[in-house]
C-alpha cells in the first residue's frame, strides 16, 4: 500500500484445507517481525477439511480495537462461496486478491483494485500442490507490502513447524512465483 | 500466541503445577496445552471424567495447599458451580478459568458475555464472591492469571478469569514473564500433612450450628468490603471530557474503544470506562464519571448484565442505555457507533 502507515484490516476467505488460516497467521508475523501491532482472530466452529474457514488480521501502528475484521481494506478470496458472501463488504478503495483458478467471476464494483491470480492452477504446474495460499501471500506481498521483506522471510521461517522444514523451500519457491504472479 | 495457549503458559509461569478439566470449544487449546506441558515440568494435568469431577480435584490440591486451576466454557463452568462455592465455603483460593460462548443450554460456541451475572453473582449457592478479572488483550490474559493466583492466596478464595471465545481464539504479541524463583505464599492452612509436628488442620465448608456459620460467612464479607475497597481496577480512556461514557469489558471493550475513535473524529466527545475487575465492580471510576458525563453508555456481548451494576452504581444520577449483540456475534463499532450518536443527538 502506498501509505505503509495505514492501518491493514485484512480479511482472507476460502475452504477449510487450503490454508487459508496458515496464509492469515504468516501474514500476521510479518507484521510482527515489523514491530507493529498485530492481531490474527480464525473463524471457528464445526469447520472441517471442505468446509469454509477464514480468518480476520488487523497490522497497525496502534494498539488495535476490534480484530473482527467486518469491513476489510484487503481481501484476499480463495473460493466462490466467499468471494460471494464478503465481496460487497470490502471498504472502498480497497485491495480484492482473487485465486481466479477457483473463482469464475470478475468484481463488479469499480472502488476496489482487484488482483486475480490463479494461484491453485500455478502451485499445481510448479510441484507446489496445497501451496496457493502462499502463492497469493507472495502477490499481495508484491501489491501492497504489508510488511518489509526481512520480516516475510522471519514470519515464514516462524510459522513452518519445524517437523515440517522440509517444505520451507517449497514455501519460499511459492512466495517467489506469487511475487512475478 | 493463542489467547487460550497464553493463559496456560502464564498459569504455569504463576507457579500453577495442577490443571484439571474437561475439553469444550471455544477453550480447549488451553487444556490441550497443559496436557503437553505440564508431565514434562514435574506438574499434574488430568482429564476427569466431568467438570464436576474436575473442579472437585481443583478442591482437594487445593485445599493441599498447591496451586490449582482448572478451564471451561459457559455450560462447563454451570456444572463446576457447586464446587465453586465448595472452595469459597472454605475458603480455599483457586483460579477458574470461563471463556465464554453462547448460552443459554448448550448454546453456541461463538463468543459471549452472558455469564456476567453467573460470574459476579450466583457462581454457586450461597452467601460468596469470588474474583472477577476481566482481560481484554492476550498480554493482559497473561497479567491477570498471575494477579487471580495472588489475589486469591490473598484473601484466600477462588478467582475466576471471565474471557470469552474470541479472547481464547485470537492471536496477539505477548510477553509471559518467567517466573523461575518466584516465592509462593505460605499457606499455613493447608492440610498438606504435619508429622505430628502441630495440630491438624480441616479444610471444610459444613458448618451445621447456624451461629458459627453465619460468623464464618460475617468474616468473610468483612473481607469482602476490605477488597472492594482496595482491589477495583478499570481502564479509562478519554472519560475526562466525555459527555458519553461507554462501560464496556472483555471483548466488547475492544470493539467499544473503536467506536470511541469514531465518535471522536466526528467531534462528539465520547470515552470508555472498562472494567478490569467485574468483582469487584469499578465503583470508583464509574460513580467519578457520574459527575462529569451526560449519559452512560454500556456495551455487552449479552442482553444486558453488567448494565445492572452500572446503573447501581450511577444510581440515577445519569441516564444509562445499553446495546448488546447477543448468541455468539460480535458488535461492530459502526452499530455501536450508531448508538453513540442517538446519544449525542439527544444531549444538544
Amino acid at each position: 500500500m502506498s501509505n505503509p502507515s495505514k492501518d491493514l484490516n485484512i480479511l482472507l476467505a476460502g475452504f477449510g484445507g487450503q490454508g487459508v488460516l496458515f496464509a492469515g497467521k504468516v501474514i500476521a508475523y510479518g507484521g510482527l517481525m515489523d514491530n507493529k501491532e498485530i492481531s490474527w482472530l480464525p473463524s471457528y466452529g464445526p469447520e472441517m477439511r471442505g468446509g469454509t474457514a477464514n480468518c480476520s488480521v488487523c497490522i497497525s501502528d496502534k494498539p488495535i480495537g476490534s480484530p473482527l475484521v467486518v469491513t476489510p481494506n484487503v481481501f484476499v478470496a480463495m473460493n466462490l462461496p466467499s468471494f460471494d458472501r464478503f465481496i460487497d463488504a470490502v471498504e472502498p478503495g480497497g485491495v480484492v486478491l482473487i485465486d481466479s483458478y477457483l473463482i469464475d467471476k470478475k468484481v463488479e464494483r469499480d472502488d476496489v483494485k482487484a488482483f486475480y491470480v490463479p494461484a491453485t492452477k500455478l502451485a499445481e504446474e510448479n510441484g507446489l500442490k496445497g501451496g496457493a495460499n502462499i502463492i497469493l501471500i507472495g502477490k499481495l506481498f508484491h501489491e501492497i507490502g504489508f510488511c518489509s521483506a526481512e520480516a516475510l522471510d522471519k514470519a515464514i521461517e516462524k510459522c513452518v513447524p519445524a517437523h515440517k522444514s522440509h517444505l520451507m523451500s517449497n514455501n519460499k519457491k511459492a512466495l517467489e512465483i506469487g511475487m512475478h504472479a | 500466541m493463542k489467547g487460550n495457549e497464553a493463559l496456560a503458559e502464564a498459569a504455569i509461569q504463576a507457579g500453577c503445577r495442577h490443571f484439571f478439566g474437561y475439553p469444550i470449544t471455544p477453550q480447549t487449546e488451553l487444556a490441550a496445552y497443559m496436557s503437553k506441558k505440564m508431565p514434562k515440568i514435574g506438574g499434574t494435568y488430568l482429564q476427569a471424567e466431568s467438570e464436576i469431577a474436575a473442579i472437585n480435584m481443583v478442591l482437594g490440591a487445593a485445599s493441599a495447599g498447591v496451586r490449582a486451576m482448572t478451564s471451561s466454557s459457559s455450560p462447563g463452568i454451570s456444572l463446576k458451580t457447586e464446587g465453586i462455592s465448595y472452595l469459597a465455603g472454605s475458603d480455599v483460593p483457586a483460579l477458574i478459568i470461563n471463556v465464554q460462548r453462547g448460552g443459554p443450554g448448550l448454546g453456541g460456541i461463538q463468543p459471549s458475555q452472558a455469564d456476567y451475572w453467573q460470574a459476579t453473582k450466583a457462581t454457586g449457592h450461597g452467601d460468596f464472591q469470588i474474583l472477577v478479572f476481566a482481560p481484554s488483550t492476550v498480554q493482559e490474559m497473561v497479567d491477570l492469571v498471575s494477579c487471580a493466583f495472588d489475589l486469591g492466596d490473598k484473601y484466600r478464595m477462588p478467582a475466576m478469569i471471565l474471557a470469552d471465545g474470541m479472547l481464547g481464539q485470537m492471536m496477539e504479541p505477548v510477553s509471559i514473564p518467567s517466573g523461575e524463583g518466584k516465592q509462593l505464599p505460605e499457606k499455613p492452612w493447608a492440610v498438606s500433612g504435619h508429622q505430628g509436628k502441630r495440630p491438624h488442620n480441616v479444610v471444610n465448608s459444613l458448618f451445621l450450628q447456624p451461629q458459627n456459620l453465619e460468623e464464618l460467612v460475617k468474616e468473610r464479607f468483612a473481607r469482602y468490603e476490605q477488597i472492594k475497597k482496595t482491589e477495583q481496577r478499570a481502564e479509562e480512556y478519554l472519560t475526562e471530557d466525555a459527555d458519553i461514557v461507554l462501560v464496556a469489558y472483555g471483548a466488547s471493550s475492544r470493539v467499544a474503544r473503536s467506536a470511541v475513535n469514531a465518535a471522536r473524529s466526528q467531534g462528539i466527545k465520547a470515552g470508555l470506562i472498562r472494567p478490569i475487575t467485574l468483582w469487584p465492580f469499578p465503583t470508583d471510576a464509574i460513580s467519578r464519571a457520574a459527575g462529569t458525563a451526560q449519559h452512560f453508555l454500556c456495551v455487552e456481548m449479552s442482553m444486558g448484565q453488567m448494565v445492572d451494576d452500572v446503573r447501581l452504581t450511577v444510581n440515577g444520577a445519569k441516564p444509562v442505555a445499553f446495546y448488546g449483540r447477543t448468541g455468539g456475534i460480535i458488535p461492530t463499532p459502526a452499530e455501536i457507533l450508531n448508538e453513540i450518536q442517538k446519544l449525542a443527538g439527544g444531549a444538544r
